[in-house]
This record gives structure tokens, sequence and C-alpha cells, in this order.
């Protein structure tokens, strides 16, 4: 009966495309953003991005954007630390400031009943940070207490060892966080320079979701964003990609192995992105029914949990992957990880396993626009990523157009077995430690 | 810095469910299936879930971790689909499925456009009854779990300083048992072990379905019974009834030493009442004392008097979540700042709680934390998939929806006085648990 049901919904396949009506707004100050109206909740999202982020660390100076996130909601203007945060539980204000290795972000949440108030709370943080030399001191001890804890834990272990042989020198390089060398010495100024370089109007972008108006959200913009600084420092250069094939072990004493793998990717600008894309759903995305988590873990229990993906940075593009198996068995998981790395480099993927991504990749899309704060997000993601506004409209018909051949072309091209590079943190068994 | 309550530690959970009555709608199967349907028909998708009023709590002694290895196994082969053709068919209709096992509930749910809805029940309601577990499923997935619990687990110290410190705080209740299980039991875990599980626990009259999302109620009651309906209960299936605490008469001190503790910590449990049905005064009492003490680094009481004004403390907090069958635990939690012991930290908390007792509750305070909890009504209408969540562990936890919709109004009315005899009655050091988690102590070394 079942399959019955499910050959009629595979002819049925009609997916309700996501009713999202984006409008660009731009303020009287010429501020753009992307909103959606929804006035059905009294709350409005805004998300606000700016390229560049922990990437601008200047040298000597890692950490210091993500010291400098952690200082924004801890005293601004005329209000310290403790009468800001008093303030935001007053106004029940939601808000988030996240720094990641290319951008910065803001996010928001307030209640239609608070929104003056509370987006002159915002804007004091975003724009008269105080930086008092005791929260300084005292968000930097949590930092280094963060630092501490990431020493010791082995998928950070595993991902920092992967970024400093991949990327060396360039701030991919390195974490965010900084190291607790680099973050002790951090002043306060350099949180100063910090908020100035990178919280800059010519790398912004707007996405806002809920109950408000064009009008009002015009005078929001300007009011949280015009007096930023028009310009800011120069972009890193694109990042290397150092590792060739081979695997690196770092000895860790663990029951368990992790091994992070990867080599060079693809552009989201490259003719056969989408292909790509559709075909590490079926490689190795990290769903049931992926090849990787089928050979690894159903056929053979090798593994909790295994994934590859197309990891798309401002300065460089990767294909890469993660997987977990205990030290005796991990050198057979890297194994089958290399096999289906070919086979799919040699055969591409079946009719039916394309079809089944294609009605997985369109038939989730739309699930993604629930709620007011996570579509601000994606419309904040579409513009730092240079999409059109109607991306949404026709991203599926990309997926949908993709062939057999695109995805054989795509893979012979991108998935090079012989440049896997596995970086594996434990005690593994039967892998050799060189190069 | 929300990381470290990441790393270390649940956060302190203020959940308040609020979606206007109209909204929520209920019926219940002559089979004993309970159902919960909450609209929102913002976007053309729903949210199906099956809950089952069985976790790692009601498992036989010496079987640990059989409820969780059981939830693995439903992705595996029925009647009607092979392994893996649950999730396959779920994704080839652009959804996403997965489950998940507490103490007290194994729940599963997919995510999906709200025309599949019929689809979804048919498959969840056939492997309900309909397994079927070939010995080679058994052995490659008990694998897969035994993986599990070392990436989970024991390549983490703190999730294993945590299990022993929850074994030490159950001197006879089963939510001493990690979830996953013992590793040594784990080892051992059989089809059959699974089955009896299986067979006594997944039927109609112990499950409660919750469906999210852009659907209509009669139409789900419709489906419900067309699918659900026919399953025959269990027959006998009673009340749960788990082993019960003992006096507590002692209290209980670990201090778990590994070299990959980075970061040292003292953290606190005492046993604490859970919010019953129809009696939730004190966990509400509870949860907003949780909050005063430890809810946030800039104005609780702890991150004030420690990480503010005297800089003893990197990182406080307090914890507490009254969504549990059976007695649950309140937690402190403090990070002393370098240079200071966990001796010294501990005195820190202990003093600072001792001062609070004087002190009582500061009026404005409760007033904040009574706005954000008014706030969280509005908030919570954006997102009706953790709506449904909220429902689906307290109908699985012993309170009914009725519960769950007064629970907003209870927290409203929790005053100052309440806060206080809740403090009193759970800050009672026989009945609780303080570790220490640090590395080795060596010889020092002059510097």
């Amino acid at each position: 009966m079942i399959r019955v049901v499910l050959a009629t919904c595979f002819a049925l396949i009609a997916m309700p495309a996501a009713a999202i009506d984006i409008k660009e707004v731009t303020s009287p100050g010429g501020i753009k953003a992307w909103l959606v109206q929804e006035r059905s909740i009294p709350f409005a999202a805004l998300e606000i991005r700016f390229k560049g982020g922990a990437s601008l660390d200047p040298e000597g100076k890692r950490g210091a954007a993500y010291l400098m996130s952690g200082l924004l909601d801890e005293g601004a203007g005329d209000l310290d630390s403790t009468a800001f945060a008093l303030a935001t539980e007053e106004l029940a204000l939601k808000f988030g400031f996240d720094a990641s290795a290319d951008g910065f972000s803001i996010s928001a949440q307030f209640l239609t009943e608070n929104r003056d108030a509370s987006v002159e709370l915002l804007r004091k943080a975003i724009n008269e940070p105080r930086f008092d030399q005791s929260a300084v001191d005292r968000v930097r001890g949590q930092v280094l207490s963060i630092i501490a804890s990431d020493e010791e834990d082995p998928s950070d272990i595993v991902s920092r060892n992967f970024a400093a042989l991949a990327h060396g020198d360039h701030p991919y390089g390195t974490k965010i966080e900084g190291t607790a060398e680099s973050v002790a010495a951090l002043t306060r100024e350099d949180l100063i320079a910090s908020h100035k370089d990178l919280l800059t109007r010519d790398r912004m972008f707007v996405g806002a979701v809920g109950d408000i108006s064009e009008e009002d959200l015009g005078v929001i913009l300007d009011t949280l964003l015009g007096s930023l600084p028009a310009t800011g420092p120069e972009m890193p250069e694109d990042a290397p990609f150092l590792l060739k094939g081979g695997e690196t072990v770092v000895p860790y004493n663990t029951p368990q192995s992790v091994a992070r793998f990867g080599h060079v990717g693809i552009a989201r600008s490259d003719p056969d992105f989408f292909a790509a894309f559709v075909m590490n759903q079926v490689l190795g995305s990290g769903g049931f029914g992926s090849r990787l988590m089928d050979e690894v873990r159903e056929k053979r229990g090798l593994t909790y949990g295994v994934y590859s993906y197309i990891a798309l940075r401002e300065h460089v593009n990767l294909m890469m992957g993660q997987v977990s198996s205990s030290n005796e068995t991990v050198a057979e998981a890297i194994s089958v990880i290399r096999d289906e790395w070919s086979k799919m480099a040699e055969n591409g993927v079946t009719e039916d396993e394309l079809s089944k991504a294609k009605t997985f990749l369109t038939g989730a899309y739309p699930l993604r626009f629930d709620g007011n704060a996570r579509i601000a997000n994606i419309l904040a993601a579409m513009q730092f990523d240079a999409l059109p506004i109607d991306y949404i409209d026709n991203r599926n018909a990309q997926v949908e157009a993709v062939t057999l051949e695109d995805i054989q072309r795509v893979a012979k091209r991108m998935l090079k077995p012989e440049n896997l590079h596995f970086v594996v943190v434990g005690q593994p068994v039967g892998l050799d430690a060189s190069n | 810095m929300r990381r470290l309550i990441a790393c270390l530690l649940a956060p302190v959970m203020m959940t308040a469910p609020a979606l206007s009555a109209e909204n929520v709608t209920t019926f219940t199967l002559e089979n004993g299936l309970e159902a919960v349907v909450l609209e929102d028909h913002r976007a053309p998708v729903v949210m199906h879930m099956l809950w089952y009023k069985a976790g790692a709590a009601d498992e036989d002694p010496g079987v640990s971790g059989i409820a969780h290895f059981l939830e693995h196994l439903l992705f595996k082969a029925t009647d009607k689909l092979e392994a893996g053709e649950f999730s396959a068919i779920v994704a080839a209709n652009g959804g996403s499925d997965n489950a998940f096992t507490s103490w007290d509930y194994t729940g599963y749910h997919q995510r999906i456009a709200a025309d599949r809805l019929e689809l979804m029940m048919s498959m969840e309601s056939n492997r309900m009854r309909n397994i079927r577990l070939t010995e080679e499923d058994v052995t490659t997935e008990r694998k897969v779990i035994l993986e599990e619990r070392a990436q989970r687990t024991d390549s983490d110290p703190g999730a294993l300083f945590s299990e022993q410190r929850n074994a030490a705080q159950y001197l006879n209740h089963p939510y001493g048992r990690p979830i996953i299980g013992w590793r040594h039991e784990m080892t051992e875990l059989s089809r059959e072990d699974a089955l009896a599980f299986y067979q006594k626990f997944y039927a109609p009259n112990s499950a409660v379905l919750v469906v999210a999302g852009d659907v209509d109620p009669a139409e789900v009651e419709e489906l419900a019974k067309k699918y659900y309906g026919p399953i025959a209960p269990t027959e006998g299936l009673e009340e749960r009834q788990r082993p019960e605490e003992p006096p507590q008469r002692v209290e209980r001190r670990l201090v778990y030493e590994d070299p990959q503790a980075a970061q040292p910590y003292v953290v606190r449990s005492y046993l604490a009442p859970e919010r019953d049905a129809g009696d939730q005064e004190t966990a509400a009492a509870l949860t907003i004392l949780a909050e005063i003490l430890g809810g946030s680094g800039q104005t609780s009481v702890l991150g004030r008097a420690l990480q503010l004004d005297s800089n003893k403390a990197v990182y406080t907090s307090a914890f507490y979540s009254g969504m549990n069958y059976d007695d649950t635990t309140f937690g402190l939690y403090i990070v002393p700042a370098p240079g200071l012991t966990l001796q010294e930290g501990e005195d820190e908390l202990d003093a600072v709680v001792a001062q609070f007792m004087e002190d009582g509750v500061d009026s404005a305070h409760l007033a904040r934390v009574k706005s954000q909890i008014r706030a969280s009504l509005i908030y919570g209408q954006d997102n009706v998939t953790s709506l449904g969540r909220e429902y689906g562990a307290a109908l699985t936890s012993g309170l009914t929806v009725q519960d769950v919709q007064e629970w907003p109004a209870i927290l409203e009315a929790v005053t100052e006085d309440d806060i206080m005899d809740a403090a009193r009655l759970v800050f009672d050091r026989k009945k609780s648990v303080t570790g220490w988690f640090r590395k080795p102590q060596t010889q020092e070394v002059s510097q």
C-alpha cells in the first residue's frame, strides 16, 4: 500500500513555491534593505551583515573581531554593562552580535509595542559601544576560557590543524577566537579599531521581516546605520590551499579518532555550481541515503556520522568532509570514503539518484522559510552572496536543470581522490603518519 | 558569550508555550492515542511527530540504552518498508526526518510539505507495530550506537563527568542511568531486548501524536483515525511507575580528574520537584528562581556578584527544567576566575546564595523576568514547531494539555515569597551532588 502511495506522490510532485514577497526598501539616507512584511505577529526581526568580519583582524591581533562582538552588549552610550542589560530585559529585546571568518552580523527581534525604545538601545550598541576596561577584561576572561576548552576538544583540534595546514599565514589558517597569547595582548584601542573597521556602510546587507512598514523600516535603517563609517579597510587576498593528498595524524589520547578531509572546491559563480551541489547531495549530504552515510554507517557500522559539503567562503572554495570512528576502524572508514570519492569521480550518479536528489532539494527549499528571524537571515545572506532578489523564485529551476552529464563532468573535474587530504586526531591504528 | 553554556551545561529554560486556544485542537482515539494539532497557516509546511511514553527510565535493569537503540532500529525494515526506506521516502518528498530519545520519552518526527501529511501518517503508523529486525541489522546498528557513545561521551571528559554526577544524584531511580546506556551493557543489547521494549511500549495507548503547521484539525483527525485508529492497544499497560528515591540522607561529593579537563569548574545539583499535572506552582517558582539566580551574566544574582562586582568567576549559571516525569534537579554552576581554587570558587558560590536567602528577591528583577515571559508569548508564535515539541514533551512527562496552557499564567502568578519558599525547599545539601572537574593535581613546582 505504501509503495502505491509513494508512486502517486512522485507523479504528483508539485511543491508549493515559497510565497515570499520581497520588497527592496531604500531609506531616506540611501541605505538599502530587503523587506518581507508579516503582520500577523506583533514583532519584527532584523538581520544586518557586514562583509569582512574576522578576516580583517590586523596582523598580530587575531581574536579582535571575536572579542569585539562580545562587547557590543556590554555597555553603550550613557549605559554601563548592567544598565544596558537591564534595559534590554525590560524591553524584552532579543539581539546577538556575531563575528565569523568572513562577516559580522547583528540579529535583532523587537516587539512592536517597544519598537522605538528597542531601536534606540540597538543604536547605542551599534554606534556607541563603551568598551569599558572592566567589561573588556571580563569578556576576555570568557574568551580565554573558551580557547582553553577548545584546546582539548577533538573536533576543534582537527579543524584547527586542518585550517593551519591548508591555509598557512592567511587569516583562514587560524581560529577567529585567536590564541591565548593574541587575546591576552588585545587592548581597548584594538577593539575600538575593530569596531570602526568592521561596521562600515560600503559592505552592509540588511534583511527585515515582520510587523513593520517600509517607511518605518527606512527610518530605523538611518537611525541604526546612517552614522557608521562610509568605508572600511581592504579585504584580504585569496587564501592558498597548501595540502596535497595524504594523511596527517595529530596524536591525541582518545578512544575515537576524528578525521577532517578536503581539497579544492568550486565557486558559486561557476556554471557547474548547481551540478556540484546536486552531486554532493548524493555523495555525502549527511542525511540518510547519501552514499557516504550508506557505506560507512549503514552497511559497516563504522561511524555515527559522516558527511561531505561544499564550503563556499569569500577567499577560498573547498570540498570538505568529516567523520568520527574508533581508533581501530578509522583507517577503514577513510578507505571507504576514498573509494566513494573515486567512484563518484569516475561514474557520476545514476538516473534514480539524480531524480531523488532533485526531489529532495526542491522540496526541502520552501521549508526553510519558516519564521521571521529565519527569513530575515536568508534575505541578508542572499544579498551578502550577491544573489538576485528573484533568486528564491528561480532557484529550484536551476536544480531541476542539472543533468547526468553535468554531474559526470563536474565530478570528474572537482573530485580528486589523489588530492584528498585527511587530518586525523586520535590514536588511529594502521594509518601512516606521514603526509 | 554564549558558547560556554552550550559547551558545558544545558541553559536555563524559560519555555512558555503560547498559542491562543483556537489554534490548538486535541482529540483522543478509541485505542487510546492522544493527539494535539497546532495550526499555523503562514507557510505550507507541517511537522508530524509521534511521541511514545517510553524512554530510558522505563528500561529494565541490565539493558541500559535499549530505548535509544530501538529508536535507531525503527529506521530499519518493516513488513512494508525496506531498511532505510522510511527516510528515503521522506527525503524523496522533500522532507527531513529524525528521532530522539530521552529518559521519559522517545519521539519520531518529519518536517515536510503540508500535503504530504497522509504519507507520513501511513508510514509512521506502519512502524508502530510492524518492524522486521534481522540479526545483521542489529549487529551493524549496535556498532553505530557504540560509535555514537564514543563520539558524544567517551571522547568528552565533561560528558563522562556529567554521567557520573547523574549516577550519584539518583540512588534508586533509573534517571541515574545514561540514556545512551552504559557501554558494557550496550555491547550486549540484543534483538530480543529491543523487541521486548517495542512490543510493550510502541502502542497507541502509549503514544501522543502532535501535528503542527498548515493543517485543518478535522482532516488531521480523519487521517489519524484512518491510519492510527485500527492499531490495537497493548493490553494491561498501566501508568508508568519507576523505582522511587529513598530519603537522601547525605550529600555526595565527586572530584573528576582528567588530563583533558581544560577548564576547571564546580557544579552542584539538588534533587527537586518537577512539574506535576494540576500542581505546577513549585516548579514555576523554581523556574523563575533559576532565572533570577543565574539567568544572565550581567543581571542575575550570581552574575552580578561573582562576574561583575568581584571578578571571582569567569562564568556562573543556575539551571532547572521542570519537564520531567519524576523528580528533576536544580543546579548551580561556577567557573572560578583564574587563580582561584575550586574550593574557593565553591565557597564564593555558597556565600552568594546564602546572602540571597537573607536578602530575598528584588521586585524589579522579578518584574523584568515576567515582562520577558509575556514577550515570549509573542515571540513563541513564530515557531509552531517548538510549541509542538513542548506539547509532546509535556504529554509524555505526565502533564496534560491544560497544564501546558496554564503554565504561562502560573509563571505570571509567582510571588517573591513563592520563590523563597521554593529555594528553601530545594537547597538541602543532603539531597545534593557537588562535582569538581579539573586536571589531575600534580606536585606544585615553584615558578
